[in-house]
């Protein structure tokens, strides 16, 4: 499902090149579940954003559902990321303005082709609320929502496309131990149930211990 | 781009957006509105007088001439009155009025009717019916502000000249004069039988003669003034049409409505910029919001859709709003600008106007914004993982600069469709570019010079006021640009007006005279001479003045230059009028030799007569140094040299004259005189014009104080007008000012809440929010100040031609209110922050 070869990638920083990450080479299988651990700048959110396609590598390329993202203008992957990927961000990421349920529906919507998109957008919405438990707050704003209930609603959205990649970056880095554990267990159950592959970035070695495959980076490079 | 999408999301994010830039386009209602009622009066007012032209010339025709109607003309009027139509004459002069009851005089425009004007419209008087009794004997209508000024009342006597009358009443409204026209020439309407009576139509008098036609078919006017074209030029007699007359006074009030029209599109603009602010900070707030949106398979199109179809909306919630309030106001207008009016205006809608202020307002929301919304995509859906530091790079690519063409382009487009000249529009489009350009300008470079000398050792509270000024989210550019271009548009006015005020005033020093006394007849002057000195006062030397023609230039004889038409011709009313010249030796204070030689020295034997043209009558006339006119002097013709140019300042308060000749060559021709005294005291002026009144009633005074006080008056009225749409600005800066610090409340409030948890007493707090203003405010009060003085000093040199003199000390308490005002709307919108529990606020900003 995804395969990066040889990934680099260099900032200018103060005028000096860094350099976050170095010659990663690492292949997910379809449904498969990867954990990208390491310690605090050690680049797994900067590779979590290029297997996504939300940035282009320095060097190397990475083929997303057979498609090499290289070569595809910034429109062309959000397309890509619109059809294919669902995301989940570690600071929830809901926008303000747009109630639970408007939150869940803006990938179905953002469908070009009312062909593409699900029928009856709005049944789907609630309904994976009703998943997530939020069947009862759909017209909350995310700031009348905790933290957890928040978490919950991203999910919802995630797998409102029915992605085939779901990319997660530290989902219970914001919450409590036991929110955390319930967001968690809700996300692997919902992965199954849509066969889902997963790449997640964590610092929790509990959740690691859960993917199928690991990748642990250091100063920007793998150490299997 | 996804239309569906754009449209939901739009419209759900609509709901908040209100909240946080709706009250920006506030700013646009006001510039709308403004710009609605102005355009809609405009409108009015041309409707109005085309509606009512006929009122407007009281007839079908009017022919004016400086002399009594000649024979050829006067056989015409007869012919036609003998077929049908109508003819009425009035004849109007400027003479004293005195009152005998109070002993007062005033100087006045007298008018001898005869016959029925006006043929259309009707004459007001008070009390009503006055005017129909007005030939029923000697009787005389005058203006209020002559009884006024006479101490005088309905039923008192009335002495113009040698004959006196009873004053019948006062002229409300006379149909096509504007009620300004009372104050500047106050009227008296007598039966034209008593003219004669008057003794004032003698030599030296200037007396205006009209004929005024109701024709049998009033559709012939024209026809009838171009079969005696010819004719009526030879007789220099002026013939003019109600179509003329509609035109001509249509032109002037539309000059003046265009010009009020720009001190409006001063509001739009300022809106421009506040949107512009607004949406800058909106995008500031939602990048994260963009960052999702890209994350989740938007693109950069459909984005930057989502937010400009937003401010296309509330420019469009904004700009219907202005509509509204510009109609409204558009009522209010006729009431402010009545005394202007020469025929009463009703308000009507007009659909182009207001849709076209509709289509003005939402473009120009919609450009203003365009410029900060182009950064929508510059955001990477990365920055939803990671948060940038100050926002995405603004990128340079076409199409910003194309975004940036089209808003200049706007402005442009805009001015010039408001001024009144193309040229006027491009100047007050640079002047507001530039304005922009320095105040922005100046607020960047406060940012950098507060960072470069940054108060180190002072108190914390000032090095984080001083801080606030350049760190990210800085409110410094904004609050500038609005604070100091308000202070740029009242303080330039308000330079403008002083000045023109202050022109007259200078010349009321102590050694200044403030009486002129003319009309006098040669065998007056000694008379007048020691009239005056018996008074206590001295007066000038008498200066000479012949009334005289050009009759040829370089040999040329005047109607054979009128009729060539090939090549530059000098200017026909140069050729045409009658000038009034003196003779004197030496030059006088208001003038400047700038060419040939004074006659310090004898003439060559055998030379012409020696003269001096002023240098814009030489320009008009097409002559220069060494060039010869003939002069008409009472019908001997003299012929002369131009030996000398000059400049005169004719805003001085002296007897000016457009040529002088060389003693000698005048002397024996038939001469009135005329002087400047100066009598202090109002009582003493006033009883020296009754005695020169009684004494020599053919002689004028005219009184500086009066002079200055139509001046006054006249100056107040339009400054009244300019005031009113200088409002809207006003209240648009406010918006924006109000707007720029509530944008920024919210970073001020989280980092005020931060100090207080860390142990902060409120009053540090104000202090800290006191620098941050304190310097915000005197920077753009000193730099509008400052603008406001290079643009009042450019317009009253250039456009006024007056010399200038700057009003310290209002302009600087311009800057300082403006200043204050700017403390204290950031400290009332930060006070929030020092009441309220840190938590609260805190989940607030969260939202």
């Amino acid at each position: 499902m995804i395969i990066a070869e040889h990934l680099e990638q260099t900032y200018m920083s103060g005028g000096h090149p860094l350099t976050v990450l170095s010659d990663i080479n690492l292949t997910v299988e379809p449904q498969g579940f990867l954990a990208i651990v390491g310690p605090s700048g050690s680049g797994k959110t900067t590779l979590l954003g290029l297997l996504a396609g939300l940035d282009r590598p320095t060097a190397g390329r990475v083929v997303l559902d057979g498609e090499d993202l290289g070569p595809l203008t910034e429109d062309a992957r959000a397309r890509l990321r619109g059809e294919k990927v669902g995301f989940v961000f570690q600071t929830f990421q809901l926008i303000p303005t747009l109630t639970a349920l408007e939150n869940v529906l803006v990938p179905i919507e953002l469908r070009p082709r009312a062909a593409d998109r699900v029928e009856n957008p709005e049944q789907r919405g609630r309904e994976l609320l009703t998943r997530v438990g939020l069947g009862e707050r759909t017209h909350h704003y995310p700031a009348q929502l905790s933290g957890g209930e928040q978490q919950r609603v991203a999910l919802a959205r995630a797998f409102a496309n029915n992605p085939k990649v779901l990319f997660a970056d530290e989902p219970t880095g914001n919450l409590d131990g036991d929110t955390g554990h319930a967001v968690i267990d809700l996300l692997v159950a919902l992965n199954t149930e849509a066969r889902t592959t997963l790449v997640l970035v964590t610092h929790d070695q509990e959740l690691a211990q859960r993917a199928h495959q690991v990748v642990r980076l250091s100063g920007g490079k793998l150490v299997t | 781009m996804n239309l569906s999408f754009t449209l939901a999301m739009a419209r759900r994010e609509g709901r908040s957006s209100w909240r946080r830039i709706g009250f920006y386009m506030a700013t646009v209602t006001l510039g709308v509105g403004a710009l609605v009622a102005i355009n809609s009066f405009r409108a009015d007012v041309t409707a109005a007088i085309h509606r009512e032209a006929r009122t407007l010339l009281g007839s079908d025709l009017r022919l004016s001439s400086r002399r009594p109607m000649p024979e050829t003309v006067q056989a015409i009027l007869d012919s036609v009155a003998a077929t049908g139509s109508e003819v009425s004459y009035v004849t109007s002069f400027s003479s004293m009025a005195l009152t005998p009851s109070t002993g007062r005089t005033r100087l006045v425009n007298v008018r001898g009717l005869e016959g029925g004007f006006p043929f259309y419209g009707e004459v007001e008087t008070d009390p009503a019916g006055s005017w129909s009794e007005l030939q029923s004997g000697r009787r005389a209508l005058v203006d209020r502000s002559v009884l006024v000024y006479l101490g005088a009342r309905v039923g008192d006597e009335l002495r113009i000249g040698q004959a006196r009358f009873t004053i019948a009443g006062t002229i409300v409204r006379m149909p096509g004069e504007a009620d300004i026209s009372s104050t500047i020439r106050p009227r008296v309407l007598i039966p034209a039988e008593f003219l004669a009576e008057t003794e004032l139509l003698g030599f030296g008098s200037l007396v205006r003669y009209r004929a005024y036609l109701r024709l049998a078919d009033p559709e012939e006017a024209d026809a009838f003034a171009e079969r005696h074209e010819t004719l009526l030029e030879e007789a220099e007699v002026g013939a003019t049409t109600v179509a003329q007359r509609a035109e001509d006074y249509a032109r002037s009030l539309d000059i003046f409505a265009r010009f009020l029209g720009l001190v409006g599109l001063a509001a739009l603009l300022l809106g421009g910029l506040g949107v512009a602010s607004a949406v800058h900070v909106f995008v500031k707030r939602k990048l994260e919001t963009v960052a999702v949106l890209r994350c989740l398979g938007a693109t950069q199109r459909t984005v930057f859709a989502v937010y400009l179809l937003q401010a296309g909306l509330m420019g469009l919630g904004g700009a219907a709003a202005g509509v509204v309030l510009g109609l409204a106001v558009q009522v209010l207008l006729p009431g402010i600008l009545d005394d202007f009016l020469p025929v009463a205006v009703s308000p009507t809608l007009h659909p182009m106007v207001a849709l076209a202020g509709l289509g003005v307002g939402v473009w120009v929301a919609v450009i203003f914004g365009l410029l900060p919304l182009l950064s929508v995509r510059d955001v990477t859906p990365l920055e939803a993982l990671r948060r940038p530091f100050d926002g995405p790079a603004s990128r340079w690519d076409l199409r910003r600069l194309a975004v940036m063409g089209a808003l200049v382009a706007t402005v442009v487009a805009l001015s010039i469709a408001q001024a009144p000249h193309p040229w006027a529009g491009v100047a007050f489009a640079a002047a507001a570019a530039v304005t922009a350009a320095i105040l922005g300008g100046m607020a960047w470079a406060l940012t950098r010079a507060t960072r470069r000398f940054f108060p180190r050792r002072a108190p914390y509270v000032v090095r984080q006021g001083v801080a606030n000024l350049f760190r990210p989210h800085n409110q410094t550019v904004a609050v500038t640009l609005t604070v100091g271009f308000g202070v740029f548009v009242l303080g330039s006015m308000h330079i403008v007006q002083r000045n023109l005020l202050e022109r007259l005033s200078l010349d009321a020093r102590p050694d200044r005279p403030n009486l002129v006394v003319f009309d006098i007849q040669q065998d007056q002057r000694d008379g007048v001479e020691s009239l005056i000195r018996e008074h206590g006062f001295s007066a000038a030397e008498l200066t000479p003045i012949v009334p005289a023609r050009v009759a040829a230039l370089n040999g040329r004889p005047v109607d054979e230059l009128l009729e060539d038409t090939t090549g530059p011709r000098p200017a026909r009313w140069a050729l045409r009028r009658e000038y009034r010249h003196t003779y004197r030796d030496t030059l006088v204070g208001s003038e400047e030799l700038l060419a040939g030689e004074w006659w310090y020295e004898p003439a060559a034997p055998g030379a012409l007569p020696r003269i001096s043209v002023e240098e814009g009558l030489a320009e008009e006339l097409g002559v220069g140094l060494g060039d010869a006119i003939t002069w008409d002097v009472q019908g001997v013709l003299i012929e002369t040299e131009i030996t000398s140019l000059r400049q005169v300042s004719w805003a001085r308060f002296e007897t000016n004259f457009f040529v002088v000749f060389e003693p000698g060559v005048l002397d024996a021709a038939p001469t009135v005189y005329v002087t400047l005294t100066r009598v202090p005291g109002e009582e003493e002026r006033a009883l020296l014009q009754r005695d020169l009144v009684e004494a020599y009633p053919n002689v004028s005074a005219l009184d500086l104080s009066l002079v200055q006080q139509t001046l006054e008056t006249l100056i107040g009225s339009i400054a009244l007008a300019i005031r009113f749409m200088a409002l809207f600005s006003i209240a648009s800066g406010m918006i924006v000012l109000v707007g720029a610090v509530a944008t920024s409340r919210y970073q001020r409030v989280r980092e005020s809440v931060l100090l207080k948890t860390l142990g902060a007493q409120a009053r540090q707090v104000r202090q800290v929010l006191a620098t941050e203003y304190v310097a915000l405010g005197s920077l753009a009060g000193l730099t509008g100040c400052i603008l406001a003085a290079v643009a009042g000093w450019a317009l009253v040199t250039f456009l006024f031609e007056l010399s200038f003199r700057l009003p310290l000390l209002q302009l600087a308490g311009i800057g300082l209110a403006a200043a204050v005002t700017t403390v204290l709307v950031g400290l009332v919108a930060g006070r929030d922050a020092l009441r309220r529990a840190p938590l609260a606020v805190l989940r607030e900003i969260g939202e």
